[in-house]
């Protein structure tokens, strides 16, 4: 760990300012940070620890919503009431990520900036664009198990490993981002994060100087809500693949499927073709694999991650399956 | 003692203290749970400075320099410790002799070569990762990481008759193709130690199971005298192999602490343990099984390819009890070992038989299939009377009486085994078993008894507890020999001041050094007896006092009783083969769509001779079949194609398994008295758990679904592919 400047800002508006300088960062829960700077992965000359600022606060939104503020623990947000009985998509995202000790830290604003987990990113001794850009990537022609199939580009395979994200991104949350002076802005979940491109440093829009300060949810809708997430072990371990799911019947058609997908690209993916292509339609097989060949027309595997492309469609269909009532 | 003849009559049959094979709590339990047991690089030691190891990030080459000035330059950096003595690898299980040394020469990367020496350890690790050092590393192109680019020596080869022809003339036979990834031991304590020199005597505390032979790894390392050096490693937070030798971190302190006059910690990075302690080497084995109508076997065939670094002694050794688990007079078994560059492949928990019996187990089902045996039936006909080759009796043997007491609790019903019974919305059921076995070690060991004045007893040796309970169960031999409760035996263990024991490995601390103290306690019997002025058989010990009532603290008079116990295991094992057994049975859930696979339930049978103590035999059980469902479903080492390196180094990336995986065990113990595997009947049972249970879960995985996978472990994305369609 590279020695550091520690600060605590007095209000939001002074966590802006710290913040804006290169080479600082803010630390919340630091689940995901303090590993990186063990690594020396992350070597911020300065934190700004956010944590007395209030921003954990969950409540609801005068449109019938609910704002999670940024510092809202895993634990409060998938135990809130609202979240369990509303989105429980969500809490059930949340639950099933990281152990019951990360997530009583880990925060709403620093869940969605946490790192990928690409060994290559992880190990300062390998060449990494994310980390180092220009020198090269490592996953491409190594082990590229956790990779992505979508989205990829040829400087960065990594995948965003959360899966708080993907939920939001099913549910089309707001990401609620601050920066000096109260220039405020917000951005949908689905637009938070980005594709790697020849940009793969750049995991997101967060610029310098600003901060996250809540996520807000719309208000609920009809339907039955799936989180499913395919891993090698039943807890602490990333999505092979997940998919997060809301989908409503009407009339033996489906009136709503908002799907996102975790562990296949550097973002929650979230392509709204599908939801085009699958509403107003009766549920079949057909149905679904159609969907599936939209969903992965661009799907490319780097080797050791072939398997994803198949084991999306698969999990694709168990889930559209199991929400719509067909046996498959 | 030297053991030559089996122990037909023991004498811990006939003591009245009661207690020995008893339930009895881990005697330094509480101690752990409440963080109070100091483990290596907990000691409060004054003026410590902390070490950090300088790994190569090449596969290959020589190191050409060391900025040592500019490393000094670095905030706190007291110094960069180069020196030809310190270790580029961990030494063998039982090597007693230093490993490769001169660790400018890098062999495999993330090799340790050089320690930063600093006033924190922060400002250590930060010096390690800026300290400029150059490399002469080989070209890649030339360096080997794949054991199937390289032509492989062969490492042993036996045959008997015509296996071809077994196969050729045989109604059923089978050709199986298996292969399981590498392991790491992941211990939850990291490798460290603290050493100090005073100018004539180095003391280590480190994290090691076998201290007699460290001690003499560490003295050779140094150049150093034993009686130079004393050890200390009371508790280890689990090693699994990884600490039988001496490893880098130790060597590293001590070599800094004799040439700074200064106490120096070292401790390992997670991502160091991975990368530069010993591996479980992947394996491919092709296993031929040739049988008759009746499932009667004809033909045996195992061969294994195995790799490890050149100049490595230590190879998987995969066929162990495959020369004697079942019969057929036709064998071949055969071991090649391939040279290449990844980190040293050593002793992981059960080596071996933890690889190579779940690849015989899965093939033993695909026979049962095959021959339309059920597949318990199956083992039981092929049990042999003898050895298969040399024909030497087995010391005990309760395989048999394993499968059927297993069979009857878990409920196999010995019906139809087609696969693709049962089917529970997405998941398919199915169930599977698979027989244990691993062979029977023993060591030499010493243990010093001591009889107080005041009617306490002191144990000492410099034996370890790696957790299994070895404080406890050395404490309920001493006790029962001598008449005392458990809690009147104070047990000393995990320092080379005191005599030799076995160290921990192999599962043979409990056997070895538990015969040590035996030993030492049938003298003190007979002293005791002379005092009493009875025949030693017929001293009766109990609760302190003898039969007459006369207490052992007067029978003392204020003097000390002390005998020192030495066991030796003599040429018994001429005559008989000794190994444990058991069988496992398991049901597992199979989603249909993703091939994850989760194990509901699990029974494991075992006979491994004599429990010394209920609780803790079980919990070495439950642990070896927890290891069983890591290595049937997620347990792997990545190593990158490129450069070899370990890709996955931390416990967030390599899947052992997790409470969630892990259903309610339950264990059968088959007991029994093997009087030649130790004086007191008993044989290892450590690693007996994971010695085929993977072999048993990959066979449910069929049963369930259908999807024969060929590849330990079965990843969502392995039972995925071999998915049949509906």
């Amino acid at each position: 760990m590279r020695p550091f400047q520690y600060a605590r800002p007095d209000g939001l508006d002074h966590a802006t300012q710290l913040t804006a300088p290169a080479d600082t960062m803010a630390i919340a829960g630091g689940t995901n940070l303090v590993d990186l700077m063990k690594l020396q992965v992350e070597t911020p000359q300065e934190l700004i620890d956010i944590n007395r600022l209030t921003m954990g606060e969950i409540a609801d939104t005068d449109d019938g919503g609910l704002r999670i503020g940024a510092l809202a623990t895993n634990t409060a947000t998938a135990a809130h009431d609202r979240v369990r009985r509303e989105y429980p998509v969500l809490a059930r995202a949340i639950l099933a990520g990281a152990t019951q000790q990360l997530r009583n830290k880990a925060t709403t604003g620093g869940n969605l900036c946490q790192r990928t987990r690409c060994y290559y990113f992880t190990n300062i001794d390998q060449p990494c664009n994310k980390r180092d850009p220009g020198s090269g990537c490592g996953a491409i022609k190594g082990i590229a198990r956790l990779h992505a199939i979508l989205g990829t580009s040829p400087q960065c395979i990594a995948t965003y490993p959360g899966d708080m994200a993907v939920a939001m991104a099913a549910l089309d949350a707001k990401v609620e981002i601050t920066a000096e002076g109260d220039k405020g802005r917000t951005v949908p979940v689905r637009d938070f994060h980005r594709l790697p491109g020849d940009k793969p440093e750049k995991d997101n829009v967060l610029e310098a100087g600003e901060i996250i300060t809540g996520v807000t949810l719309p208000g609920p809708v009809e339907g039955k809500q799936i989180y499913r997430k395919v891993r090698e072990r039943s807890s602490y371990a990333f999505a092979l693949v997940s998919v997060a799911a809301v989908v409503a019947m009407k009339d033996g058609r489906i009136s709503r499927a908002d799907l996102a997908f975790g562990g296949i690209a550097h973002k929650p993916w979230y392509d709204p073709r599908l939801s085009e292509l699958l509403v107003g339609e009766a549920p079949s097989a057909a149905l679904f694999d159609k969907a599936a060949d939209l969903l992965l027309e661009d799907a490319q595997g780097y080797g050791e991650n072939d398997f994803k492309i198949p084991l999306a469609r698969r999990t694709l269909a168990a889930t559209l399956a199991n929400a719509t009532g067909v046996e498959l | 003692m030297e053991q030559d003849q089996p122990a037909t009559d023991c004498k811990l049959d006939q003591m009245s203290q009661g207690i020995i094979g008893k339930p009895i709590s881990r005697s330094e339990g509480f101690a752990k749970v409440t963080g109070t047991a100091p483990y290596a690089a907990e000691y409060p030691i004054e003026n410590c400075l902390e070490g950090v190891l300088v790994t190569a990030p090449i596969a290959r080459g020589k190191v050409t320099s060391i900025d040592v000035d500019a490393g000094l330059e670095m905030d706190g950096v007291i110094a960069v410790v180069e020196d030809e003595r310190m270790i580029a690898r961990p030494a063998q299980g039982t090597a007693g002799e230093a490993p490769v040394q001169q660790p400018r020469q890098v062999c495999y990367w993330g090799q340790p070569i050089a320690l930063v020496v600093a006033e924190t350890f922060e400002q250590a690790r930060d010096a390690t990762k800026h300290l400029a050092i150059t490399f002469d590393a080989d070209d890649l192109k030339d360096v080997p990481f794949d054991p199937h680019q390289v032509e492989p020596e062969s490492q042993e080869s036996s045959s008997q008759g015509d296996l071809a022809k077994a196969m050729n003339d045989a109604p059923h036979s089978i050709d199986a193709h298996i292969t399981t990834t590498g392991h790491a031991s992941a211990a939850m304590e990291p490798h460290s130690a603290i050493a100090e020199w005073d100018g004539n005597m180095l003391t280590v505390h480190s994290s090691l199971q076998m201290l007699n032979y460290n001690i003499a790894e560490l003295a050779d390392s140094l150049d150093l005298k034993e009686d130079e050096i004393r050890l200390v490693s009371r508790y280890v937070g689990g090693g699994f192999g990884s600490k039988l030798g001496v490893s880098e971190e130790t060597v590293a302190a001590s070599i800094a602490a004799m040439k700074l006059n200064r106490p120096v910690r070292v401790v390992m990075s997670r991502q160091q343990v991975f990368q530069c302690i010993m591996r479980r080497s992947e394996t491919s084995q092709r296993l031929r099984l040739a049988a008759d109508n009746d499932g009667g076997l004809t033909g045996f065939g195992h061969q294994a390819l195995v790799s490890n670094l050149p100049g490595e002694s230590f190879a998987e050794p995969v066929l162990q009890s495959s020369h004697f688990l079942y019969g057929g007079e036709n064998r071949l078994l055969e071991m090649d070992v391939a040279r290449i560059h990844r980190m040293t492949a050593g002793s992981v928990r059960a080596p071996g038989e933890a690889v190579g019996m779940p690849a015989l187990e899965v093939a033993m089902d695909m026979l049962a299939e095959e021959s339309g045996v059920d597949p318990v039936e199956l083992r039981l006909r092929n049990i042999p009377e003898s050895h298969p080759i040399k024909g030497t009796p087995f010391s005990s043997h309760r395989l048999a009486e394993c499968l059927k007491q297993g069979a009857r609790q878990f409920g196999w019903d010995g019906g139809s085994r087609q696969p693709r019974h049962t089917r529970e919305g997405e998941w398919w059921i199915g169930t599977g078993m698979a027989s244990a076995a691993r062979v029977h070690n023993i060591s030499e060991a010493k243990a010093r008894v001591t009889i107080k004045a005041d009617g306490t007893a002191v144990v000492e040796t410099d034996m370890t507890d790696i957790g299994t309970g070895t404080y406890t169960i050395l404490g309920q031999i001493a006790g029962e020999m001598l008449g005392l409760p458990r809690d009147k035996v104070l047990v000393e263990l995990g320092d080379t001041q005191f005599p030799r024991g076995s160290g921990s490995g192999g599962s043979w601390g409990a056997s070895s050094v538990g015969s040590a103290v035996f030993v030492a306690c049938e003298a003190l019997r007979k002293s005791l007896a002379e005092r009493a002025g009875v025949a030693e058989d017929k001293l009766k010990l109990k609760d302190g006092a003898i039969q007459n009532g006369v207490s052992l603290v007067d029978l003392l008079e204020g003097e000390d009783l002390s005998e020192e116990g030495h066991y030796e295991p003599g040429d018994i094992d001429d005559d008989y083969v000794a190994a444990s057994f058991g069988a496992y049975f398991t049901q597992v859930r199979v989603n249909h769509f993703t091939g994850e696979t989760r194990v509901e339930r699990m029974t494991g049978a075992f006979g491994f001779g004599r429990v010394l103590n209920e609780t803790t035999a079980r919990s070495q059980c439950i642990g070896g079949m927890t290891w069983s469902i890591g290595a049937a479903l997620t347990e792997a080492l990545h190593f990158d194609p490129v450069d070899g390196h370990l890709v996955n180094c931390d416990l967030a990336e390599y899947h052992v398994p997790v409470h969630r995986d892990v259903p309610d065990l339950q264990v059968i113990m088959v007991e029994e008295r093997d009087p030649a595997a130790s004086p007191i009947q008993a044989k290892g049972v450590g690693e007996l758990g994971v010695c085929g249970g993977a072999g048993a879960i990959a066979n449910a995985i069929y049963n369930a679904c259908g999807a024969r996978v060929m590849e330990f472990p079965m990843t969502p994305d392995k039972v995925m592919a071999r998915m049949p369609d509906d």
